[in-house]
């Protein structure tokens, strides 16, 4: 089973390279969820035996993640009708390779930090700690408003990632919340996303900066 | 219990007195007396509980626990509470009364709600405060006080110096709490528990752990006190909010919070004190040399102000000081094992405190009448008073003799327990378990003994000025010309303080029972139960000696009224000097007086003075031209340009503590770089932060 995990895991990985690499709009939603939705299978194979809260848990956040919130955003895209392209602060090949950088950082310094026994032989950790700095890089060096909530979406995966060695003492309830914040979350982005782009006539949030006091 | 259960309800009925009436019209009488009657109610009820509780010789004491997380809602009552609650059931009480003709609702309809409501507030807070024996009930009702107390003190807030005034003071207070709530987690990590000084032993005063904390955490938490404390008690130099508060409140409002509010500091200084271990030398020794500095300089900026109400918020300051002194006498005897220091420095500071509250009051409700009636508080706008208000010149009289501590009055006994408890540091003396008379004395601290002398020539100066110039003389306005006396609603709670003036100055032996049990207490038995002050200082003779003072007094009027009686009186205008047309202008000024005192403190003071520069045998007068008639410009001197003024800014607030804000105030804004709203700018921040969490839990630096 851990190797399952941890190919699944890697896959991750790379789809986070494969979200800081990518020009198109469209296609960093699309490899977005597709994270969303491989880490949805995540407590169906950590949790043996299969109980009704991973299975809730797990087919919620493939939902909603890997279904849902692209329909919002690539209709967000559509109506905004801006450029499909990211325009980062900095190249695509050096974003990547400052993503393979901080997942070699993450590998390194996961190995430093104390786990449970039952959670050794697993790359839960670097892989979390891994797509929460990748999550940074995408908000950090993408200026439109779509690219942020994409940024915090994979922000959000890591910290799913890492509620992994946690499932056992976290109630259902927690992680439906936490899924629900997301929903709402970018739900409302969505429709901001528009206003901005009226206000402004553009999606940059560099513009934000005019509403600085 | 009896006497707890009366307490709440007294509690109760101060903190919604001014309830009904903000249910009621903005300029609604009955709302006002509902008020007032609410707060006399329940100061009456009050003050038969703390009767009650005296009389069963016994602290009482309620611990429950509460909703919050932290602490309980704990309260006792001892001796110490019983000192300082008469004075808060008395005087806020006195100055409901007060208030009902000098600020009437219906006069002030923007405020007379509010003020009222916070005035009760602040009554039933400050009673909370000091039966409050948990630390986190004790910042809350702490916290509830100033805040009331700010309220009340800023009721004119349309007026800008009002708010400025109020901004300083609750900048000032917050500091102080910031102290408090230090201390208090200190003492949570000292002795495990947030309760402090439970009467629920006979020796309240020491726990078994507050014993056992280390000397440099105790000290910690003895400074914090004394700052946090101080800021409330005015000590020099973090008394910056108290002239201008002061001046600024109503004048009820300024008595309650001179007279009883300052108190609260004091109470919370001699609380700490008496319930952490027995401190080195130096803890009396900070207490006696911080409260000489502050009663020296209080006096002396006193003497310089030529505002009514300032020149009184500075006479506070200076009698904390003269209350600071006897506490650290007090703190000091308990260092050094000497059951009298202890007895006559606690003794005279917390009977100083009653006898402050008194006559503090009095001369600020007096100082109230004289703005009812003549709208001014400028001490050099005023003159003559005396003959157009007899019955507030009289009481002003009474209070200002009380004040410089001069016999028979109240003032005189309480300064001098001090300084007779300092006088004896300079010998050795007496202590528990070594042979009579052995005990080393500690002459430096009489060195307090001369500071109070000092304090007390400087007031009587003080109050001479304030009497003469605003009181004999002529007017110098027209509406000082037409001032009159008030009503019985305003001098009722003026004579009442009065009369507490001279029954303390006549028979001080009446406090000293309590005084006794407060040092018994205070001191962890150190002071044997049923010493009495009595044998250190012959109170009784002090009753004779006054009455004697009294009746010599009397004998001497009526031989005088006598002599008087078979010759022609003749009278002529004061400051007459044998001018044909004198006039009000010529008189001497409260800042002439006050001159050559001020030259000696300019040192301290820095007293700002305008004035031409005057050159030659007949300087050319400036704007002589404009000087009726046909008098020499040069004999008249009075043109238009020819003025003098002084001012006598707050040496510490001018100088020290605006400009320190000022300076903050320019550098930072540089700290906006900051904040340059771009999202990806905060998130690099956020980025920052959880780089270095994680390196710190890796390396742990």
């Amino acid at each position: 089973m851990a190797s399952i995990v941890n190919s699944l895991l890697v896959v991750v990985l790379g789809l986070n390279l494969f979200a800081l690499g990518s020009s198109r709009l469209n296609a960093v939603i699309r490899i977005v969820a597709l994270q969303g939705a491989l880490l949805g299978f995540l407590p169906l194979l950590i949790h043996q035996p299969i109980g009704l809260a991973a299975v809730v848990a797990a087919v919620a956040a493939i939902v909603l993640k890997g279904i849902v919130i692209p329909i919002m955003l690539t209709s967000a895209l559509q109506r905004a009708q801006i450029k499909r392209e990211v325009e980062p602060l900095i190249g695509l090949l050096p974003s990547m390779i400052l993503g393979a950088l901080v997942t070699g950082f993450a590998m390194m310094f996961a190995a430093y930090l104390p786990v449970a026994r039952e959670h050794s032989d697993l790359l839960l950790v670097p892989a979390s700690l891994a797509t929460v700095l990748v999550g940074f890089i995408l908000l950090t060096t993408r200026f439109k408003a779509i690219s942020q909530v994409i940024g915090y979406l994979v922000l959000e995966n890591g910290i799913f990632i890492f509620g992994m060695l946690l499932v056992d003492a976290m109630p259902l309830t927690v992680e439906m919340g936490v899924l629900l914040d997301l929903f709402v979350g970018i739900f409302v982005v969505c429709i901001i996303v528009n206003h901005i782009n009226q206000a402004f006539a553009s999606m940059d949030t560099r513009r934000l900066v005019e509403l600085k006091e | 219990m009896m006497s707890l259960w009366l307490m709440f309800g007294a509690i109760a009925l101060l903190c919604v007195s001014g309830g009904p009436a903000l249910l009621g019209p903005r300029r609604s009488a009955l709302g006002q007396r509902v008020a007032t009657g609410l707060v006399v109610l329940g100061s009456a009820l009050g003050l038969v509980g703390v009767g009650l509780a005296l009389a069963a010789r016994t602290p009482v004491s309620l611990a429950v626990g509460w909703f919050l997380p932290a602490g309980r809602f704990a309260v006792g009552l001892d001796p110490l509470s019983a000192v300082f609650l008469v004075p808060i059931f008395l005087v806020p009480a006195l100055g409901s009364v007060y208030g009902l003709e000098y600020w009437p609702q219906a006069q002030h309809p923007e405020n007379g709600r509010k003020l009222s409501f916070f005035y009760g507030l602040l009554a039933g807070a400050m009673a909370l405060v000091v039966i409050a024996r948990n630390g986190v009930l004790f910042l809350i009702v702490w916290e509830v006080m100033a805040m009331a107390s700010f309220f009340a003190a800023t009721a004119e807030d349309d007026d800008p110096a009002v708010r400025s005034a109020g901004w300083v003071y609750l900048v000032a207070t917050h500091i102080g709490t910031l102290c408090l709530i230090a201390m208090f987690a200190l003492w949570k990590h000292a002795t495990g528990t947030y309760m402090f000084g439970m009467p629920s032993t006979g020796n309240w005063a020491a726990t078994t752990q507050a014993d056992a904390m280390p000397l440099g955490l105790a000290g910690a938490i003895f400074v914090l006190a004394l700052i946090g404390f101080g800021c409330k008690a005015g000590l020099m130099p973090l008394h910056v909010w108290l002239p201008g508060t002061h001046a600024n409140a109503p004048s009820h409002v300024s008595a309650v919070m001179s007279g009883v509010m300052l108190k609260m500091g004091v109470y919370g200084i001699v609380r700490m004190a008496g319930v952490l271990p027995v401190g080195p030398s130096w803890w009396g020794g900070v207490v006696l040399g911080v409260g000489a500095a502050t009663g020296v300089l209080g006096i002396a900026m006193a003497l310089g102000q030529g505002d009514l109400k300032r020149l009184l918020a500075y006479s506070s300051i200076e009698n904390i000081g003269i209350i600071l002194m006897g506490v650290g006498l007090a703190v000091l005897g308990r260092t050094y094992h000497r059951p009298e220091w202890v007895l006559l420095g606690l003794g005279g500071a917390l009977l100083h405190v009653w006898n402050h509250g008194l006559f503090k009051s009095l001369l600020f409700l007096n100082a109230g009448s004289v703005m009812h009636a003549a709208h001014t508080r400028a001490i050099d706008r005023l003159g003559g008073l005396g003959s157009r208000m007899p019955r507030t010149a009289g009481l002003f009289l009474l209070g200002a003799v009380a004040i410089c501590a001069l016999p028979p009055l109240n003032g005189f006994v309480s300064e001098w327990l001090i300084y007779l408890g300092l006088l004896h540091t300079v010998a050795p003396g007496n202590s528990p378990g070594i042979p009579p008379g052995t005990a080393p004395g500690l002459p430096v601290a009489a060195l307090g003994a001369v500071a109070l002398a000092m304090i007390g020539a400087l007031a009587a100066a003080c109050f001479v000025k304030l009497l003469g110039a605003a009181f004999l003389g002529t007017p110098r306005t027209a509406a000082a010309e037409h001032a009159h006396d008030p009503r019985k609603t305003m001098l009722g709670p003026m004579i009442v303080l009065a009369a507490g003036c001279i029954l303390l100055g006549l028979a001080p032996w009446l406090a000293a029972p309590l005084l006794e049990r407060v040092a018994t207490g205070w001191s962890g038995e150190l002071v044997p139960a049923g010493t009495a002050i009595q044998a250190l200082a012959p109170l009784t003779s002090i009753s004779l000696a006054a009455g004697g003072l009294i009746a010599g007094t009397g004998v001497l009027l009526v031989l005088l009224y006598q002599m008087l009686k078979r010759r022609t009186v003749a009278r002529a205008g004061t400051w007459d000097c044998g001018y044909a047309r004198p006039t009000a202008r010529m008189q001497y000024t409260g800042s002439s007086f006050a001159q050559f005192l001020m030259s000696l403190w300019t040192w301290a003071l820095w007293p700002q003075i305008e004035r031409p520069q005057v050159a030659g045998l007949f300087p050319p007068a400036p704007g002589a031209a404009e000087v009726a008639g046909k008098t020499p410009a040069r004999i008249a001197g009075a043109g238009a340009g020819a003025r003098f003024a002084m001012f006598l800014p707050d040496t510490i607030l001018e100088r020290l503590v605006l400009p320190t804000f000022r300076l903050a105030n320019r550098l930072l804004p540089k700290l906006r770089l900051l904040q340059q709203g771009r999202i990806q700018i905060y998130v690099i921040y956020f980025l920052g932060i959880v780089l270095l969490l994680l390196l710190w839990g890796r390396i742990g630096f």
